[in-house]
């Protein structure tokens, strides 16, 4: 087995309405930045152990389709690392 | 008919509901998700409040607490089954009816009297009311835009699944009657069985006459009796 970190990341999916993002948004711009667009996005840091990286990367997409993420409303990727 | 009404941590609606359904005469009692569906069970309601914090998102953990298991086997069987608010949350977020409620429009927590026209009369819920028939409930949350995507909402209008849209007083389902920028104005949709509907206004808001606010909610907790 080795040890894995499998960075899960969850965003709305694109044309899907983000307030928090357009809030967040609004209040860099009233600190005098000036920006075109602002997306945010969910990361999840899952450390694991498997036996490679594809198991490994199964696991945390399978926490990303039953859980992390809501497929109504967001995309989802992962990338899995060598801890 | 005893009517549990599954209690989460978080929960803050199941002593309303509960009061409110016996108002009506319908027995109902607080049931605490670990301790599972009493087996004479034969209504559920998933009240509101905000089960786990609505940690990851609203209904999140509710939906995959075990009882959740039970109450959609329940709702297979056909035992009613109502979800409001964050029990709406949950209950989409468990399957138990299709898309999601996320993030207000305005980003705000909006509590204020809203008023909602009938789609369908002829489901449990609805019985008591007219099609085309505006009724007034309060809402109270910060997460209930709905979102489907476009093919599913499609599917949805099809199989004609939308029991509520946000309206004005006049049943004019409006943008400006839209208070959370939901999808299509919908406030309330059913399961694939008529006998589960979820819905974002609070039905036991406006049940007790004691209150002084309209009493429209009436109707769709009748369903249970």
């Amino acid at each position: 087995m080795t040890a894995y970190t499998a960075t899960v990341t969850v965003r709305l999916k694109r044309g899907v309405l983000d307030p928090e993002a357009e809030t967040t948004q609004q209040a860099l711009e009233r600190l005098g930045f000036e920006l075109s667009d602002l997306r945010s996005a969910d990361r999840f840091e899952v450390d694991l152990d498997a036996a490679d990286g594809d198991e490994a990367a199964e696991r945390a997409t399978e926490m990303a389709e039953r859980l992390l993420a809501n497929p109504t409303i967001h995309d989802y990727d992962v990338a899995v690392a060598e801890r | 008919m005893t009517v549990s009404v599954v209690q989460f941590g978080g929960s803050n609606c199941d002593r309303d509901a509960v009061r409110a359904l016996e108002h009506l005469g319908i027995d109902a009692e607080r049931v605490w998700h670990e301790d599972g569906l009493p087996s004479d069970t034969d209504g559920i309601v998933l009240p509101g409040g905000f089960s786990y914090g609505d940690y990851l998102r609203a209904g999140a953990m509710a939906a995959r607490a075990p009882i959740m298991e039970e109450v959609r086997t329940a709702a297979a069987a056909g035992v009613p089954v109502l979800g409001v608010c964050n029990g709406a949350q949950i209950g989409s977020e468990s399957g138990l009816t299709p898309g999601a409620f996320t993030t207000n429009a305005s980003a705000r927590f909006q509590c204020e009297p809203v008023h909602l026209r009938v789609e369908r009369d002829d489901t449990p819920w609805t019985a008591a009311y007219a099609e085309g028939d505006v009724i007034e409930v309060p809402i109270a949350h910060g997460e209930g835009r709905f979102e489907i995507g476009e093919d599913a909402h499609d599917d949805l209008v099809a199989d004609d699944r939308v029991l509520f849209r946000y309206c004005d007083a006049d049943g004019r389902v409006t943008d400006a009657a839209n208070p959370n920028g939901s999808t299509d104005n919908v406030a309330g949709i059913l399961g694939e069985r008529e006998t589960v509907a979820v819905l974002m206004p609070h039905p036991e808001r406006a049940t007790l006459p004691d209150l002084g606010g309209s009493t429209d909610g009436v109707g769709i907790l009748r369903a249970f009796a």
